[in-house]
């Protein structure tokens, strides 16, 4: 996958991407990223910090959904800047089901040889990322492993 | 205790350098359900005109973990984990991360600024590949609860 079939054009949506979040996806990412915080694997102590129970990590839904841009937009490389504010925990019930995270987003502009997309991403009508955008290379002769 | 607005504009030591790995990348790429075979298939990502696997972009906060772990668990900036409520953050990259990439993260708080009775210490996180390039650079913001010193509430 590298480019895609056309350039995007300012006010084109992201097709929405619904992610289910279950218990063992944040074990997992615990693991890959060796963040061991007990927040995200014990109860017991989600609770004594005053949450509902285990959450999930902030940067494994902002890197879920970065692979979600990145999958539309058809090149895994040409993230150029990405930020987020976290504004409210993603609580992981172990339940056996998860939660479901609700993405979408908008081409805001396209300038140059780049593109900026608002992201949205939401749980149960609540969204977990304000402020979130990305700055994307757009593909071209001159796209692609720049070094 | 207020965080120690000493620690502010002045580089902590550099950490150990990171050496990315393709296993890593692959297990780091997996827990995100990123299936793109450029960043597992050392030939997709040829293919696909890369040096080698690219990792994903948010890959960079797992190499400035070490340089991360030095201000935060460290007794100078003066934050009590427990409090700690991970704000914001940021990258921007110079050009992807790769695997074969060995880079040196260093850590620079830049700001320390007063939110209610919680404080908001903001930092960056520079990393150089082996030939000295800067390669990405994170932004973070902590949110630390109700350490805001007496009287500075805003």
């Amino acid at each position: 996958m590298s480019g895609r079939a056309h350039a995007p054009a300012t006010g084109e949506r992201l097709p929405t991407t619904r992610v289910t979040i279950g218990r063992a996806d944040v074990i997992r990412y615990a693991g890959a990223s060796n963040d061991f915080n007990p927040l995200h694997w014990s109860d017991r102590s989600a609770r004594a910090a005053g949450l509902p129970g285990v959450i999930a990590h902030g940067m494994l839904t902002m890197g879920i959904v970065a692979r979600a841009v990145t999958d539309w937009w058809g090149d895994a490389a040409a993230v150029l800047e990405y930020g987020v504010r976290f504004s409210r925990p993603v609580v992981v019930p172990d339940d056996g089901e998860g939660v479901v995270l609700v993405i979408d987003g908008e081409v805001e502009a396209v300038e140059g040889r780049e593109a900026r997309v608002s992201l949205r991403a939401a749980v149960a009508g609540e969204e977990v990322l304000t402020k979130a955008s990305m700055r994307l290379r757009l593909p071209g002769p001159d796209a692609g492993g720049a070094k | 205790m207020p965080l120690n607005r000493a620690i502010v504009g002045r580089e902590l030591p550099a950490a150990e350098p990171y050496e990315v790995s393709l296993a890593k990348v692959r297990e780091f790429a997996l827990a995100l359900g990123a299936d793109d075979p450029v960043h597992r298939d050392p030939e997709a990502a040829r293919a696909a005109g890369h040096p080698h696997v690219v990792a994903p972009p948010t890959f960079a906060f797992i190499v400035t973990l070490a340089a991360r772990r030095a201000l935060l668990d460290g007794d100078e900036l003066g934050l009590e984990l427990p409090r700690a409520v991970h704000g914001e953050q940021a990258f921007r990259f110079q050009r992807p991360i790769y695997v074969g990439d060995v880079l040196t993260p260093r850590c620079l708080v830049t700001e320390i600024s007063v939110r209610g009775r919680n404080e908001i210490v903001t930092w960056e996180e520079r990393c150089t590949d082996a030939d000295g390039e800067l390669v990405c650079v994170g932004t973070s913001s902590l949110v630390s609860r109700g350490t805001a010193p007496e009287g500075a509430e805003r």
